[in-house]
């Protein structure tokens, strides 16, 4: 195991550099905010960075194993129709969750 | 003050909160959960799981860090690595409602704990106008599952037996969130624009397919915005 030194200088990098990610823009953005582009971008963004974080979260799963790679699908597919349907961001996480963790334990195994 | 007077008016901004981060947490804890396990089954004590969730408060980096903390990689790995899995969170400012938090410690914690669950919680309009106790009670709380999570990995995760699947819940809430958010904006092109850039960025460069798809996208709507903008007559810009 390394020293102790060093993982704090990890731990102290990695938090520093993530800060400095997050709030330095903010600086930058600021006096661009008026623009007419960055309202735009501001409007049309935020769906596609979730869209683009869920199909990073899926990126997997075509290389799963049949059953687990349906079980995945079928759960995405609950929690979107779910929500489209009833917009109770609760029930959906909660319903396409507890279907993927029975399909996990049971069918696929 | 008398606490029972405060407490009222306090509990408005902060149920909402807890409200709003609630199907997070449910996401959030399980997968801290597998983080202090792994922690502690890197050979850590079990306070570094803390001190890493706390400080640094990036799950998929934290995740990546750990790997390269046990294989004592070099600091400038370390450092490149941060930079390049993070990056996205450049983009976050745009629409983050930090113009509602007023005073510098708020503002610094704010900047802080900008999470990707930070971020899509307050993509909505009616964000932009959430007061500044609720932006960061869900700020902290989010900050206190993650955290809390990692702990009762560390700690009991050799004990406890864990239920495979449960990190399904993260995938879940972003689900949801992509659904909200284009629902509110009805954008079919700027949709397809983000699922193109992903699979390309995918089969590109799969190692850092997050930092080069949002890139690309960003990109591709700026200039599908300035098309718009030049041909207005086609289809009008919504703003």
């Amino acid at each position: 195991m390394p020293d102790a030194g060093y993982l704090i200088a990890a731990v102290a990098l990695a938090a520093g550099i993530t800060f400095a990610l997050r709030a330095l823009p903010f600086a930058v953005i600021e006096p661009l905010r008026a623009s007419p582009l960055a309202a735009v971008l501001a409007a049309r963004m935020p769906a596609g960075l979730l869209l683009i974080l869920v199909v990073y979260l899926l990126r997997d799963t075509p290389a799963k194993a049949p059953p687990a790679a349906a079980a995945t699908v079928v759960a995405v597919v609950l929690v979107a129709a779910l929500h489209r349907w009833r917009a109770n961001a609760l029930l959906s996480v909660v319903s396409g969750t507890a279907l993927y963790v029975v399909a996990t334990n049971t069918v696929v195994h | 003050m008398d606490w029972r007077t405060s407490i009222p008016r306090l509990s408005g901004d902060v149920r909402a909160a807890l409200a709003d981060t609630l199907p997070v947490g449910a996401g959030m804890v399980p997968l801290g959960v597998a983080f202090g396990i792994l922690v502690t089954q890197a050979g850590l004590a079990w306070w570094w799981t803390p001190v890493i969730s706390g400080l640094v408060f990036a799950g998929s980096l934290e995740f990546l860090l750990l790997s390269l903390m046990i294989a004592a990689a070099p600091l400038a790995t370390i450092a490149l690595t941060t930079l390049l899995v993070n990056s996205r969170h450049v983009f976050y400012c745009l629409t983050f409602p930090l113009q509602q938090v007023p005073g510098r410690f708020g503002r610094l914690y704010a900047r802080f704990a900008l999470t990707d669950e930070a971020y899509a919680l307050t993509t909505t309009p009616a964000a932009q106008g959430f007061s500044s106790r609720r932006i960061l009670a869900m700020q902290v709380s989010m900050h206190g599952y993650w955290v809390a999570g990692g702990i009762i990995g560390a700690l009991l995760g050799s004990v406890v037996p864990t239920l495979a699947g449960l990190d399904f819940a993260l995938v879940g809430l972003f689900v949801v969130l992509a659904v909200d958010a284009c629902r509110s904006g009805r954008d079919l092109a700027g949709g397809l624009l983000a699922v193109l850039s992903a699979v390309t960025a995918g089969l590109v460069a799969p190692g850092e397919m997050l930092l080069l798809a949002m890139s690309l996208f960003v990109a591709l709507l700026a200039l599908s915005t300035r098309l718009r903008a030049a041909a207005p007559r086609l289809r009008p810009v919504r703003a």
